[in-house]
C-alpha cells in the first residue's frame, strides 16, 4: 500500500514513501532520533533485496529494544550484548534464514564485547547493524565505550578523561581485523549525502551474508539529542564537526572486492 | 510540478528537514500535533518550488515526508 505507485494523477508519481515492511506506527524515539532514519534504511533493504519473508531479526537492548515493534519481519528479543550470540544459533538452525542484528553501542560495544567479537571471528554468516550515539541513551545518558573524551555525560559530569576511562573505542576498526569478517565499514547518519552512503555500506553487510561470504558489520554515526542536551539540528552539526574526525567514515574492509575468502586475516598473517 | 506531503500525527518537529531543503520552502508551522510537537509545513505558495529532491524525506527519522515528483512530459521527438 506505501510502495511508490504510479496511481494517482498521471502526471506525477510517488517518488518516496514508508517502506512496506516498516509498519506505519509512530516510534517512541525522541526527535531527531536517528533510530528512525536507520529502521527506515534496514526496512528498506529488506523490501529491495526481498528478503522480508524470510528474515529474523534480533533485537537488543536500548532505545532499539522495541525494533520488532516497528520493522514487519519475523524477530528475537535478545537483551545485554548477547543478539550476536542468539543470532549465531539462530542462523546455525535456520541456514537458509536471513539474520541480523541491530545494536546500539551500550549493547555491542560494552556488555556484548565478548560476543561481538567472537562472532565476528567466527564469521558467523550474520549482519550486524551497530547504531553508535556515545552514550547510553534509554537509561539517562550514562558514558558509553564509545563515549568521546570531554564528551560529559551523567556519569562523567566534567567530561570523560583518558586517563580515568580510557579512550573511546572504534568498533569498526576492531572488527575489521577479525578473520571472520567479510564486510565492515561505517557510516552517518547526519545527512543526506551520508544517509544514501550509509544505505549502500548496509546493503553490502547484507549482502555478505545472502551469498554466504561471512559476517557483515556496518556501524552508523547517531545522534541523541536528548541525551546530549541539543536540538537535533545541533546534534546532527555535532556529529559532523566532532564525531567524524575521531570515527572517519569509509569502508574498512571487504573481502569481496579484495577477492580474499572470508577465513583470511586481515594483515595477510 | 512535485511535491511533499507531511504526515502531522507522525512529525516531531525535530526541524532536519528544514536545514537540508535546498530551497528552504520548509518551515515550522503553528500548528500543534497530539503528541505536542510544532509540525513542519511547506506553505502552499512556495510549494511550486519544490523540486523533488527527497532530501527532507531522506533525513526525517519519523518517515513523516512523502514526495510526489512530476513525471516529463513526453514530447514527440
Amino acid at each position: 500500500m506505501s510502495m511508490p505507485t504510479k496511481d494517482a494523477s498521471a502526471s506525477e508519481e510517488l517518488v518516496f514513501a514508508r517502506p512496506a515492511s516498516m509498519v506505519d506506527r509512530a516510534t517512541h524515539y525522541c526527535p531527531g532520533c536517528h533510530h528512525g532514519i536507520a529502521h527506515r534504511l534496514v526496512a528498506e533493504l529488506l523490501d529491495e533485496l526481498e528478503l522480508v519473508e524470510k528474515t529474523i531479526a534480533v533485537a537488543s537492548i536500548g532505545c532499539s529494544v522495541f525494533l520488532y515493534n516497528y520493522i514487519d519481519a519475523d524477530s528475537v528479543e535478545s537483551p545485554h550484548g548477547r543478539a550476536p550470540a542468539v543470532a549465531t544459533g539462530v542462523k546455525r538452525a535456520r541456514p537458509d534464514k536471513f539474520v541480523f542484528t541491530y545494536q546500539g553501542d551500550g549493547d555491542l560495544a560494552s556488555i556484548g564485547m565478548a560476543e561481538i567479537m567472537h562472532a565476528a571471528n567466527r564469521g558467523e554468516r550474520i549482519s550486524v547493524v551497530f547504531v553508535n550515539n556515545t552514550v547510553y541513551g534509554m537509561t539517562g545518558g550514562q558514558m558509553a565505550p564509545t563515549t568521546l573524551l570531554g564528551q560529559k555525560t551523567t556519569t562523567c559530569p566534567v567530561g570523560r578523561c583518558k586517563d580515568r576511562e580510557g579512550s573511546p573505542i572504534r568498533m569498526a576498526e576492531l572488527i575489521a581485523q577479525l578473520g571472520g569478517t567479510a564486510f565492515c565499514a561505517r557510516g552517518s547518519l547526519d545527512s543526506v549525502k551520508d544517509i544514501r552512503q550509509a544505505k549502500k555500506y548496509m546493503r553490502q553487510a547484507f549482502e555478505v551474508q545472502t551469498k554466504g561470504l561471512g559476517f557483515g558489520f556496518v556501524e552508523l554515526l547517531s545522534g541523541c539529542p536528548t541525551n546530549w542536551r541539543m536540538t537535533p539540528v545541533a546534534a546532527n552539526k555535532r556529529i559532523t564537526d566532532e564525531m567524524i574526525p575521531y570515527f572517519p567514515l569509509g569502508v574498512y574492509r571487504d573481502v569481496a572486492a579484495d577477492g580474499t575468502c572470508g577465513s583470511t586475516v586481515a594483515g595477510g598473517e | 510540478m512535485s511535491r511533499i506531503t507531511v504526515s502531522e500525527e507522525r512529525c516531531k518537529g525535530c526541524l532536519l528537514c528544514t536545514q537540508v531543503c535546498p530551497v528552504e520552502i520548509i518551515r515550522q508551522s503553528e500548528r500543534i500535533n497530539q503528541h505536542g510537537y510544532k509540525v513542519t509545513e511547506v506553505p502552499a505558495e512556495s510549494m511550486g518550488k519544490c523540486t523533488g529532491c527527497a532530501s527532507c524525506a531522506t533525513i526525517c527519522p519519523d518517515v513523516a515526508i512523502e514526495v510526489w515528483r512530476s513525471k516529463k512530459p513526453k514530447k514527440a521527438a
